[in-house]
């Protein structure tokens, strides 16, 4: 025995998984959801998402170095912070807009709170709460998808320069002579004309919105991927819709004039990208099982109740930040029952 | 067809990689004597044992060698015909060195059992039962290492109306319990009927675990028709013989926290001791060797083997040759089994299995510890439903008291299922251990 046997604690196997295999397989399953934005937008898009994201990875590189923790970003869970938020912008999105919202989704979304695993919120989130309110206008300009020569130019308001406000893209938009143009994603025809459009274009993402959050089925494919690999709590995302659809269903059967159907809330805005990429966050999300159930009924339940009935077009990113903020909560009114204790038994324990 | 019938289960649990087709059917085999043998006086939970023999005192095998200090204790006797070479400290798995009694074992002697008496078990009272049981300084054999004795005298009050038969043996590499059960087995059912008679119960349920169906057929054949006797398999997962979880599989009964086996009418014992108990009580005789899996990536010749109590690791591992530098040795299975620090420890009684790992790949050795990322995935492992991530944030805050009082950290049998799970490698079993005897200490 020359060098001596080792020794260390029970458990002494170790099932094969760890941050990096989980953070990297989220990335994975994201790129086929950005790459069809990048085919639906354009050039625009491919710049956006480069930008969050390198933003992003500069962000976390800079304070985890400042903070002593050593170099985080090659956990990779920073890049799914900065795809996801390319995918939740305008694809005209000014690039250093998108910039500030990288940084401040980050720095203080995630890397003040003391990086990985402390982050309170959904990065991605605060970072574009934090714009909607900075830059109103941008966030609500819209630009038709599949407009044509959008692989060989830029949507105008992209190179914006810093601290200026977007260049306005009416102009460019009428050159293109798109029919039926409105300048307003479903979710706006819908609540302010009450026009529903056909579900196949929702479903398939062939209508305007943001860079990621067109393509209900490509986003359902790529998350039940994920939740088929085991990394993803598949819960949440089938809470969260099915919490949309418990308020949206009896409202749609009183007054269907009014209100959308069940299916255009499933398929429009951002809710399905919602629910399987942000929403079951892991860290921001409840531990429990049935926390994660109620947690994901609230946000599919508020996301429609601020779509139908608050003045924004689209609630699911205030109602998965809400979800946040009261995970913790939710997750110590649920912690599981445990072997062998009954009401009873705690009861007498605590007496005594 | 698998899915039509599953197998009865607990809750939570995980799924390791068995790796027990390296030993499942190789017959169990007699290892040779060491040339010398280290017998600790304390193999059990409870009192050490008194010795009572000198130094240069000759002894033969199965004689006494030291006997039991009070109820909770039991006796020792002689592994070998040899001489009592010296009584002092010796290293054990647990890391303190404990008093053992050295014991040169004669080589041109017979090694015969000359050491006992026949005698009629289905003649004798439960009481008398249960006391040759202590005599036969039997402990739970599955790791326990709790007197069995014990364990067949309920606190008054308490009625005892299932035995249950621990066969599941859901540790990965071991297969001794399975190697008893298909060859040891009327020594098995003679424990067991014994056992039913000590402990008065109505009816023994034996719990193996479907990866091991072949026993649970060989068990169903050769029981005799008329004793309420009956074999059941169980789902193939961890931590499924763990004493709490098998009785929730097969009586959905759970254990009330912090309370015995016996609060619900139930008392486990390992396939192993019973078959002991088989084959010991007619011939008064005493536990001087049992059946230990040697296995694991870094043995050359993995087997079952019977093997004398007291032989150091050393000479084990040599019979059994290695490949190169052993990584760690773990005595029991690698999930809660417990690494040596030395070659010069003995296989004592609780010891089921050796399982030499290779040196660890340094990579893994560098694995970085992230911090929890609330994955679940320990909830889901733990199968007495703790949040092990709740309890891993405490431990690094140091509030073990909260720890114990709102999220029953006594309940925690440290399976190991967490800390198997946590892709951020965060060592969760360790943390309670640790959290637990503060708490002890701290009364």
């Amino acid at each position: 025995m020359a060098k001596g046997i080792e020794i260390r604690t029970s458990p002494h196997l170790k099932r094969v998984m760890s941050v990096e295999r989980i953070m990297r397989t989220v990335v994975l399953a994201l790129l086929p959801i950005c790459a069809f934005a990048v085919y639906q937008f354009g050039l625009s898009a491919l710049l956006l998402l480069l930008t969050t994201t390198g933003v992003s990875i500069l962000t976390e590189w800079f304070f985890s170095r400042r903070s002593g923790q050593g170099n985080t970003v090659s956990n990779w869970s920073v890049v799914i912070t900065g795809l996801l938020l390319g995918l939740t912008l305008p694809p005209g999105f000014p690039l250093w807009m998108a910039a500030v919202a990288a940084f401040v989704g980050v720095g203080l979304g995630k890397s003040l709170f003391g990086g990985l695993g402390y982050n309170v919120m959904n990065p991605a989130l605060v970072g574009r709460a934090f714009v909607q309110a900075a830059f109103p206008v941008a966030i609500t300009t819209w630009t038709p998808a599949f407009a044509p020569g959008r692989f060989g130019e830029l949507i105008p308001s992209t190179l914006t320069l810093p601290f200026m406000q977007p260049i306005p893209v009416d102009a460019w938009v009428a050159g293109l002579n798109m029919d039926a143009w409105t300048g307003a994603t479903p979710l706006a025809i819908q609540k302010f004309q009450h026009i529903e459009t056909p579900i196949a274009d929702v479903f398939s993402g062939m209508v305007a919105g943001s860079a990621g959050e067109t393509s209900a089925i490509l986003i359902l494919i790529c998350g039940l991927w994920l939740a088929w690999q085991k990394m993803l709590d598949i819960r949440i995302p089938l809470s969260v819709l099915a919490g949309a659809v418990m308020v949206a269903l009896p409202l749609w059967l009183m007054d269907s004039a009014t209100y959308p159907s069940p299916w255009f809330v499933l398929c429009s805005g951002g809710l399905m990208l919602a629910a399987w990429f942000m929403a079951s966050d892991m860290v921001a999300s409840p531990v429990t099982a049935r926390g994660a159930i109620l947690y994901g009924l609230f946000i599919g339940a508020l996301t429609v109740v601020i779509r139908l009935f608050g003045g924004l077009s689209e609630g699911v990113m205030y109602a998965v930040l809400l979800g946040n903020a009261v995970g913790p909560l939710i997750s110590s009114w649920t912690q599981p029952r445990v072997y062998g204790v009954t009401r009873k038994s705690a009861d007498k324990r605590d007496a005594a | 067809m698998r899915f039509f019938r599953r197998s009865k289960t607990f809750d939570h649990g995980i799924y390791p990689i068995e790796h027990k087709e390296l030993t499942a059917d190789k017959p169990i085999r007699r290892m040779p004597f060491a040339p010398e043998l280290v017998i600790p006086l304390s193999q059990h939970k409870g009192k050490p044992a008194e010795p009572l023999v000198r130094v240069g005192q000759e002894v033969v095998r199965g004689e006494p060698i030291a006997r039991a200090d009070g109820f909770v204790s039991v006796p020792m006797h002689a592994p070998a015909t040899g001489v009592v070479r010296a009584i002092g400290l010796a290293p054990s798995a647990e890391g303190p060195k404990v008093q053992a009694i050295y014991l040169k074992v004669y080589h041109a002697a017979s090694q015969q059992v000359l050491y006992d008496m026949e005698r009629d078990p289905e003649r004798m009272a439960p009481d008398e039962i249960i006391a040759a049981v202590q005599e036969s300084g039997l402990v739970g054999l599955g790791g326990g290492a709790f007197p069995s004795h014990v364990k067949m005298k309920p606190p008054a009050g308490r009625v005892i109306e299932t035995l249950l038969v621990n066969g599941c043996e859901c540790e990965p590499y071991l297969t001794c319990d399975h190697r008893i059960m298909l060859e040891h087995t009327d020594a098995l059912i003679r424990g067991i009927r014994m056992a039913l008679r000590a402990t008065g119960a109505k009816r023994a349920i034996i719990g193996v675990e479907d990866n091991k169906l072949d026993a649970v057929a060989h068990l169903r054949a050769r029981i005799p028709r008329h004793l309420p006797i009956t074999a059941e398999a169980v789902r193939t997962k961890y931590p499924q013989g763990a004493e709490k979880m098998l009785i929730k599989s097969l009586l959905g009964l759970e254990v009330p926290a912090g309370g015995l086996t016996s609060d619900v009418g139930v008392a486990v014992f390992n396939v192993g001791t019973l078959a002991q108990i088989g084959d010991l009580l007619p011939k008064s005789r005493g536990l001087i060797e049992r059946v230990v899996t040697v296995s694991g990536p870094a043995v050359a010749n993995p087997g079952n083997f019977m093997v004398p109590i007291g032989t150091p690791l050393r000479f084990l591992l040599e019979q059994v040759g290695l490949r190169g530098e052993p990584g760690e040795v773990i005595l029991g299975g690698p999930m809660m089994g417990m690494a040596v620090s030395s070659l010069d420890v003995p296989v004592t009684k609780a010891v089921s299995g050796v399982v030499a790992l290779e040196p660890e790949n340094p990579d893994l050795a560098r694995r970085k510890v992230h911090p929890c990322i609330k994955c679940g995935e320990c909830l889901n492992a733990c199968p007495i439903s703790l949040n092990p991530s709740m309890l891993g944030e405490l431990a690094l805050a140091r509030e073990y008291g909260i720890m114990a009082e709102q999220f029953h950290l006594d309940q925690c049998f440290e399976c190991g299922c967490c800390a198997y799970v946590c892709p951020s490698n965060i060592p969760l079993t360790q943390y309670f251990r640790i959290a637990k005897s503060l708490n002890r200490d701290k009364g």
